[in-house]
């Protein structure tokens, strides 16, 4: 008898040790598998979906909230002028390789990032640098050229991160940083893997290991999560299935913002949309919530600019652009097309595009604008939208953080071209008063929203589907991230 | 007549006038979206229900039955057009090098798997229906040219054929005046099949988003929409599946009924 009880004993145990042990492990899924691991390279979202943080970390870091808050730098100084930094870096912070990681590794970053051949996706963010030295081992001192308001903010970006030297040549296939997490394997077309890493220097995450898995379709997105094949979906492509979830007691179901501002692209330079009328119907013509609702089964925030309305600048100008077709008819009879126009509307292939493509090409054609449809994969879109500039409208989220400034560019692919908004952008780079600050941002929202650049449709949600007895997942994704370093099961 | 061929020609004509109807009058104009009654089930004002624009179904389905006829009618039309004619001439030129040519240039094209090249074209020349229909339509090609070649080799060695040439006429007059009138039947009968495979080819093409591009209503890209809604619609995804099961059915029963309807050889059998 008693040893029956042992027995049975035992094999609780046992199940208990299995039960801890698969406890430490995830597997998550995201939409898009990256193209290659070098995040300080390669412009792919999906690179520091799954690297940032885990892998590599930069000065300073994004948190859950959007916070800048120090990273590799433990802390800063900076000159009354505002134009130098000294960063104080941690002590003890090797890489995976187990190189150590001082302020030659922040110099050999900063400069390889900023150099003329510098693939660096995100150039912009270095632009400003005109010097970094090394004052010692753990203290780095970068000088710019003009006070930036940004640039503690810049230097948490995931193009930003701190690498090293000795494993910069290999750093596509085989990342190197100094994250919670070392890069273990990678199965093209398949996983992902990371390892804990046992000499972190901050706190050790709860995970001894996590794979990472590229799941586009979103029927098969479904199917793997009610399979229980992946423990986490970050970004869950189809937004009408999430109350199913959430009626499940397996799940949860975390919405979050983004920094996704989801926008009718216009070409401006292309005729008629270099008339500024021919815009301003445009955006009255466009019901956001048919969209919202049509397209992301409510999930959106209707934006009425270009800017993050969680963001504590944003203007609501959303009555700006109010939902008002016989206005927008009476603009394009006055801009000259009574009996409207013919345009192509080129679709990338996420839901809110296609989806919303066919919403807005119904909405635009109730105020007497044909649009001609075409669905693109996304390196025909990038090919032929972004580059070539060949399109009429588009539809697509601009997920970068805070790049209200991709307005500035006159090459930029929708084309706008306006002085005015160059000097606020231009005055903005050299203020660093937080309330001049402030006006200058919402200066800038106005301007691009009284231009009708583009059609100004809703922020992106992000729906984050994960088992129930998860925690510590990013709600929001303030940059694209998905952070395991503070994710545990629960007992 | 056989009762294949009855439930066949019922279930076609039935699609045929949804399509045709549908060039007049639809119950809810398709254009039109109506985003808060999405996914609404089917009932009293909407018979079918609703998409997941709030969309009218049966509206959708009439408007998909007339760009699958259409498409499938031009994809049979052209492997006609050029297939029948190829297979007269490989049949009058028996044996010789132009019969070699065409035949093994048909086996070529046969050789191919038709929907992945069609998949190709429409990838290479953009998505269209145009161009799912010369996709589908080039593979119908060899379909025809060789059962036309097969069908007019043992008539060539008739005796009627060979009175034809004792009077003079030439290989062209043959093929037109008696070749081709014999063999109008098993035509009929391969244009029936074929024209279900053409409906079938275009909802696969358009279930990929390589067919019809919207806001053309099509079956395959009905289904594709409501790949995700199975299971809080499943009438959105039902119905569009059901529509292209029936109509291939009926046109596969009628092929079939008229086959057996039409070749007098069966029909002695039978009764």
């Amino acid at each position: 008898m008693t040893k029956i009880k042992c027995l049975a004993m035992s094999s609780v145990f046992a199940l208990c040790a299995s039960a801890a042990l698969a406890n430490d492990t995830i597997t998550v899924a995201i939409q898009l598998e990256p193209p290659n691991l070098d995040p300080t390279g390669g412009a792919a979202q999906a690179i520091d979906s799954v690297l940032y943080s885990n892998v590599f970390e930069g000065l300073t870091r994004f948190m859950a909230d959007g916070s800048v808050v120090p990273g590799l730098a433990e802390r800063w100084d900076i000159s009354e002028d505002g134009l130098t930094y000294t960063f104080h870096l941690h002590s003890g912070v090797t890489f995976h390789d187990g190189t150590t990681m001082d302020a030659e590794d922040v110099k050999f970053s900063l400069d390889r990032a900023r150099a003329d051949d510098s693939t660096n996706a995100q150039k912009g963010l270095f632009a400003g640098i005109t010097d970094v030295t090394v004052v010692d081992p753990q203290t780095a001192r970068v000088t710019l050229d003009k006070p930036n308001g940004m640039f503690l903010f810049n230097m948490a970006w995931g193009d930003a991160v701190i690498v090293a030297p000795e494993s910069i040549e290999n750093i596509a296939a085989n990342p190197i940083g100094t994250g919670a997490f070392a890069f273990a394997d990678w199965v093209q077309g398949d996983r992902l893997e990371l390892t804990r890493n046992p000499d972190y220097w901050g706190d050790a995450p709860a995970l001894a290991s996590a794979t990472f898995r590229f799941i586009s379709d979103p029927t098969a997105a479904f199917a793997a999560v009610m399979a229980e094949d992946v423990d986490v979906f970050v970004g869950f492509p189809a937004p009408e299935n999430l109350p199913q979830f959430e009626a499940d007691p397996r799940f949860q179901v975390l919405v979050g913002n983004t920094e996704g501002e989801t926008i009718l692209s216009t070409n401006n330079k292309m005729p008629p949309f270099d008339n500024v009328m021919v815009r301003k119907a445009l955006a009255h013509a466009i019901d956001r919530q048919a969209i919202i609702d049509g397209a992301m089964f409510g999930y959106g925030t209707p934006i009425g600019t270009h800017f993050a309305p969680h963001n504590p600048d944003y203007v609501d100008l959303l009555a700006n652009s109010a939902y008002d077709p016989e206005k927008a008819r009476a603009l394009l009879a006055e801009a000259g097309f009574p009996n409207g126009f013919t345009t192509t509307l080129k679709l990338p292939p996420p839901s809110y595009a296609r989806r919303g493509g066919e919403i807005i090409a119904s909405q635009l054609r109730d105020v007497g604008i044909e649009t001609e449809i075409t669905n693109l994969e996304w390196a025909q879109w990038i090919e032929e939208v972004f580059k070539s500039k060949d399109f009429g409208l588009s539809i697509v989220s601009h997920t970068e953080p805070m790049d209200i400034s991709i307005y500035a560019n006159p090459d930029y692919y929708f084309q706008y071209d306006s002085p005015a908004f160059r000097a606020v952008m231009t005055q903005l780079e050299g203020t660093t008063n937080p309330i001049a600050r402030t006006a200058l941002l919402q200066a800038a929202q106005r301007i691009i929203a009284d231009d009708y650049v583009n059609g100004y449709l809703f922020e992106l949600a992000v729906a984050t589907v994960a088992k129930a007895g998860i925690n510590g997942l990013w709600l929001n994704q303030p940059t694209a991230a998905v952070d395991l370093t503070g994710v545990s099961w629960s007992e | 007549m056989s009762r294949s061929l009855i439930i066949g020609l019922y279930l076609t004509a039935f699609f045929i006038t949804l399509a045709a109807v549908s060039l007049v009058w639809t119950p809810y104009d398709i254009q039109s979206l109506d985003i808060p009654n999405k996914l609404h089930r089917p009932d009293g004002t909407h018979l079918l229900g609703t998409d997941h624009f709030g969309r009218d179904i049966l509206s959708m389905i009439m408007m998909g039955a007339r760009t699958s006829i259409a498409v499938a009618v031009v994809a049979v039309g052209i492997g006609m057009a050029l297939g029948v004619p190829l297979g007269l001439l490989a049949a009058a030129r028996r044996g010789s090098l132009l019969d070699e040519i065409i035949m093994r240039g048909n086996d070529l094209v046969f050789a191919f798997p038709s929907l992945v090249i069609a998949i190709l074209i429409t990838a290479v020349f953009g998505a269209s229906a145009v161009n799912a229909i010369i996709a589908i339509g080039i593979f119908n090609v060899p379909v025809f040219a060789r059962l036309t070649r097969g069908a007019a080799l043992p008539l060539w060695e008739r005796d009627f054929i060979l009175a034809a040439r004792v009077c003079g006429k030439s290989a062209f007059r043959i093929s037109c005046e008696h070749i081709l009138p014999n063999i109008t039947n098993l035509m009929i009968v391969q244009g029936t099949i074929q024209f279900s495979l053409g409906i079938l080819a275009e909802a696969a093409l358009s279930y990929i988003g390589l067919g019809a591009q919207p806001p053309t209503a099509s079956w395959g890209r009905m289904l594709a929409d409501a790949q995700t809604l199975v299971s809080i619609a499943p009438h959105t995804a039902l119905i569009p599946g059901f529509a292209i099961v029936l109509t291939v059915l009926g046109l596969n029963l009628l092929g079939d009924g008229l086959r057996d309807w039409l070749d007098p050889r069966i029909r002695v059998v039978r009764t």
